[in-house]
């Protein structure tokens, strides 16, 4: 299975500790400042005119694929800086490290509203709604990478670390030739996986409008939305073809090669395992001018770049002196009192906005957490309800694994907030339709994270066991009991706790929509983020955001991570 | 205290004075090395040999200038060492090659480093592979290599930058036997051909054989704390056979310098927690002590040389010695002048039926002060129940961070003996 890979790195920490206070504090500041922006906000913002005609498909795809890849590239960027420096500094991951953790466990979507409403109070509005699209996807993309390329970095082998110290190899060198190689396959993988999800937070952000407010962007999410809306059936379905086929084809022209030639990388590899194998690889390796090009081009341009970063710096050879670990504790100090100082007085201004509420609106805040709480309950019920035996099924049974595997990967790879519209256009006149579009939202959104993880779960029984409880002739409930449940339980909690991470996210969309010219809601924090963001109402927004933050940071704190704790101790194969 | 030590000379290549390495501090503290003296002269190949866990890679990485010793000086051609020592270079046990990079590009990323350029370095590189006999290989990535090979491109990288003083780490134990064996001969030609241009090799290694057959001059370590115990010269013409009588009693001397220092100190059983010496339990299950006494009693007399007893039993030292540890504790084996001798009480274990063992075992280790206050504290308990954290509380202050390592052991011991187990969903320990 590809396409993802069984769920983000999840570190859990045990308790909500000083630095997470901190943190999230001056995240609150962050907050605070992004809606004192927003308030001076233009009242009506018109979206862009989208043709449903064919021919302006390839030129949306191209915009929506061109802005995946600045996210991307700035993801990339942001993740070997970030990972580089938390790495190597001790100092600095006893900051950076707690903050990748909060960011990693906030619903992003929650902050689309302010980031464009405080964007266009500066911008103009469809430059705002392309950052802000930009800064979100993002925001999706960057801390799974960032996690994986800080750990790579960390475990490093000790003899391949000594080496490098030996033969004095200088940070650029060991950066190159070390570092980089070996975090390489890693880093790809959790490309790969950001890329899946960045996806769906290109389809939300480019059909996002609330009221008066047409945040859309020209792309193929809104294309899609526009033809649902309008009811035009062959549009949809041109617009999900071409959606399918640009994802499908981006893998094999971009994602695939690029894992092909990381096999390199690997340290070991484990007998039996598929290597992943890409035919353009293979044809751009037999191909005399791309040979040409590595040779003349690209390998004296490595030589010349080494050369001047080996001769700019040489490590230093004597240990690190006590003068200079003073110097550092000193920016800690200053950068914590910095921080510190922003937390209290984001704080402060957070409190005195959420003042001006009434005790109905933090009525409606509770009620609106509440039931999307039960929203995203009720949706990871039912991806557990059919993948677990679907999972169990494909893992087990090869044939069956061979035939579903490719309509699998399609159908995971495209993003369920592109189908959103489409899901309404059957289910918003009926009653009670827009709860059950939301809830399919967040299962679309989820489930697939669960099934590759019960794929990856079952395969990974050890073979004497299965073959142990098939001599025992157990009946298939004590075969549940006993082996599958019990084996599963670890990729179940990683796989949950991605799937409602992402069914949280989806709640943004998912509870309030335009659609065919009628505004469609349904009670929810999602709902009262929208509507807040609509009528203006920046001390509710504000509220209605930072209560979903705390939440949902608070539910992976006190429930996830303890239930992942159990399954690391209790259920894990050794 | 620390002994004083002499000043540096100048024909020494290398000079410690008064090396410690320390983690921790205060009753958590842990001496892996204390007061460390020696010296390696120009021309000398000088063998660190000791049992796991004795420092000697600690000490080799202090040498290299990888890790920094807690107090003490390392003198390199007179002048303190302050970094990473430029003039040195490691072999490793593990071969630490970039598995990216094939043998070529191993081999010149070491050049690289020092700015070597392009076309220099390639020649240099393929003449060193040429040398250490992988011609032909360039281009193979380490993965495609037999650990042999890769060890010898280990070495085509360190003599790439003509270290005057290069430090193995264990170079062979990760190799079979034969390619073991035909790396070391190949090693010892060049360097006693003088076809490289080092000065002196400094070796870690446990194996007691392959020392003496390359070292000029043995120092043997200990552990609990780690220091040097004694120092063998060996003074064979090279090269040596493994049947001259001569080598045999060189092995026969480091053995009892080894292995006697270890077991004499293993006569004492130590204190309860709190009330003195402590003593820890060796890392042996018991049931290779099991096995270990069954093969002793096949024995003519039931005495083996402890040498030739790992060969046969095709034991590591390393393995060897803790399980022997625990069956002089127990009083089931004495150790004599290098010879294994299985006592009277060793004999009635081997022979007895699967139950008799059992009690045997249990009466014996019952005899143990930290065995004995286990059993009695949940004896005295009501429900016979005792969480792990109250044990680990109370040997905390003796064993610092040995201290669960050292409870596991005594649980797996009480266990094997049917006294008292462990429960591992509440955490707590409970009486059979």
């Amino acid at each position: 299975m590809r396409f993802f890979r069984f769920g983000p790195e999840f570190r859990p920490a045990w308790r909500l500790g000083i630095a997470d206070i901190i943190i999230l504090l001056a995240l609150l500041g962050v907050l605070y400042v992004g809606v004192r922006m927003a308030i001076s906000a233009p009242a009506i913002i018109s979206g862009p005119k989208i043709s449903l005609s064919f021919w302006a498909l390839p030129w949306y795809t191209l915009l929506s694929v061109g802005r995946m890849f600045a996210a991307y590239i700035l993801s990339l960027l942001f993740t070997l800086i970030y990972g580089y420096t938390a790495a190597h500094n001790r100092t600095a991951e006893k900051v950076l490290m707690p903050l990748l953790d909060v960011l990693q466990s906030v619903p992003i979507l929650s902050f689309l509203p302010v980031v464009l409403l405080s964007l266009s109070s500066v911008l103009p509005a469809g430059l705002a709604a392309e950052l802000a699209a930009i800064a979100l996807i993002f925001t999706s993309q960057a801390w799974n990478m960032t996690y994986s390329f800080f750990q790579s970095i960390r475990t490093v082998p000790r003899e391949l670390q000594e080496a490098s110290a030996v033969f004095r190899l200088g940070p650029w060198l060991q950066f190159r030739k070390v570092e980089l190689p070996f975090a390489a396959v890693g880093l790809i993988w959790n490309s790969i996986m950001s890329w899946a999800g960045g996806w769906f937070f290109l389809m939300a952000s480019e059909i996002f409008t609330v009221g008066e407010r047409d945040f859309r962007l020209p792309g193929i999410g809104a294309y899609l939305q526009t033809a649902a809306s309008e009811g035009n059936a062959n549009a949809i379905i041109a617009g999900i073809i071409t959606l399918i086929a640009t994802i499908v084809v981006l893998d094999r022209v971009v994602w695939r090669p690029i894992l092909a030639w990381a096999e390199k990388f690997k340290v070991e590899t484990v007998t039996g395992e598929k290597m992943p194998s890409s035919m353009v690889y293979d044809l751009l390796s037999r191909s005399w001018i791309f040979e040409k090009f590595i040779y003349r081009g690209v390998d004296p341009l490595l030589e010349w770049i080494d050369d001047r970063m080996a001769r700019g710096r040489t490590r230093s050879l004597a240990y690190s002196s006590p003068s200079l670990r003073r110097s550092r504790y000193f920016c800690l100090w200053i950068l914590g009192i910095t921080l510190g100082l922003f937390s209290a007085w984001g704080a402060y201004r957070t409190v005195s906005m959420l003042i001006l509420l009434e005790t109905q609106d933090w009525l409606a805040i509770g009620l609106g957490t509440f039931a999307t709480f039960l929203r995203v309950a009720a949706s990871l019920f039912l991806a557990l309800v059919w993948t677990v035996p679907t999972g169990v099924a494909i893992g087990t049974n090869r044939r069956l694994a061979d035939l579903l595997q490719p309509i699998v990967q399609i159908a995971a790879s495209v993003p369920a907030t592109a189908l959103f519209p489409v899901l309404l256009m059957g289910l918003a006149q009926k009653p009670g339709g827009m709860n059950i579009a939301a809830i399919l939202l967040m299962l679309m959104g989820s489930q697939w994270y669960l099934l590759f993880n019960t794929i990856a779960g079952t395969t990974a029984i050890p073979q004497d066991l299965r073959h142990t409880t098939a001599l025992l002739r157990l009946s298939r409930r004590e075969r549940w009991k006993n082996l599958i449940l019990p084996a599963l339980f670890p990729y179940l909690v990683t796989g949950s706790i991605t799937a409602t991470g992402g069914a949280w996210n989806a709640s943004i969309v998912a509870e309030h929509a335009q659609f065919g010219g009628h505004t469609h809601t349904t009670t929810g924090i999602g709902s009262l983020i929208a509507m807040a963001t609509a009528r203006g109402n920046y001390p509710l927004l504000l509220a209605s955001t930072i209560a979903l933050v705390l939440v949902v940071v608070a539910i992976n704190r006190f429930f996830w991570s303890r239930l992942y704790r159990v399954a690391e101790e209790r259920y894990r194969m050794e | 205290m620390a002994s004083t030590a002499p000043l540096p000379e100048p024909e020494d290549l290398l000079q410690l004075q008064n090396i410690y390495k320390i983690y921790g501090s205060g009753p958590r503290q842990f001496v892996a090395l204390q007061d460390i003296n020696m010296r390696i002269k120009a021309g000398e190949f000088v063998c660190l040999l000791g049992p796991s866990g004795c420092g000697k890679s600690t000490l080799l990485r202090i040498i290299a200038g990888l890790d920094r010793a807690s107090s003490g000086t390392v003198y390199y051609r007179g002048q303190p060492l302050t970094g990473i020592n430029p003039h040195a270079t490691i072999v490793f046990q593990t071969f630490a090659l970039y598995p990216w990079l094939n043998v070529q590009e191993n081999v010149e990323l070491a050049l690289k480093a020092r700015g070597v350029p392009k076309e220099v370095r390639k020649s240099k590189a393929i003449q060193l592979i040429d040398t250490v006999g992988l011609d032909g290989f360039e281009s193979a990535y380490p993965r495609e290599l037999s650990g042999g090979m890769r060890q010898k491109v280990g070495f085509a990288r360190a003599m790439a930058v003509e270290p005057e003083l290069l430090c193995l780490d264990e170079p062979f134990s990760a190799l079979d036997v034969l390619s073991a064996e035909a790396l070391r001969g190949e090693l010892m030609e060049l360097w006693l051909g003088k076809s490289i241009p080092t000065q002196a090799i400094l070796m870690v290694t446990h194996n007691i054989e392959e020392a003496v057959l390359m070292a000029d001059r043995i120092i043997a370590m200990e552990k609990d704390p780690g220091r040097i115990v004694g120092e063998i010269s060996v003074g064979l013409r090279h090269p040596r056979k493994r049947k001259d009588a001569a080598y045999q009693l060189i092995v026969d001397k480091v053995y009892a310098t080894v292995a006697g220092k270890t077991l004499t100190e293993a006569e004492e059983l130590g204190q309860e927690p709190g009330k003195g010496r402590i003593r820890r339990l060796p890392a042996a299950p018991l049931n290779a002590l099991a096995g270990l006494l069954e093969k002793l009693a096949e024995e003519s007399d039931g005495r083996a040389d402890i040498y030739r007893f790992a060969e046969a039993l095709a034991m590591e030292l390393d393995d060897l010695l803790p399980v022997i540890e625990a069956g002089e504790l127990l009083g089931f084996v004495k150790v004599l002048e290098g010879d294994l001798l299985l006592t009277e009480l060793g004999r009635a274990y081997a022979e007895a039926s699967v139950l008799g063992r059992k009690e045997m075992i249990a009466s014996r280790i019952l005899r143990l002060p930290i065995i004995s206050w286990i059993y009695e504290t949940l004896q005295r308990d009501d429900d016979q129940r005792v969480a792990k954290e109250y044990f680990l509380d109370r040997l905390r202050p003796d064993f610092h961070d040995h201290t669960e390592k050292q409870l596991d052991r005594a649980i797996n011991w009480g266990r094997f003996a049917e006294l008292f187990a462990f429960d591992d969903n509440t955490d707590e320990l409970y009486l059979e």
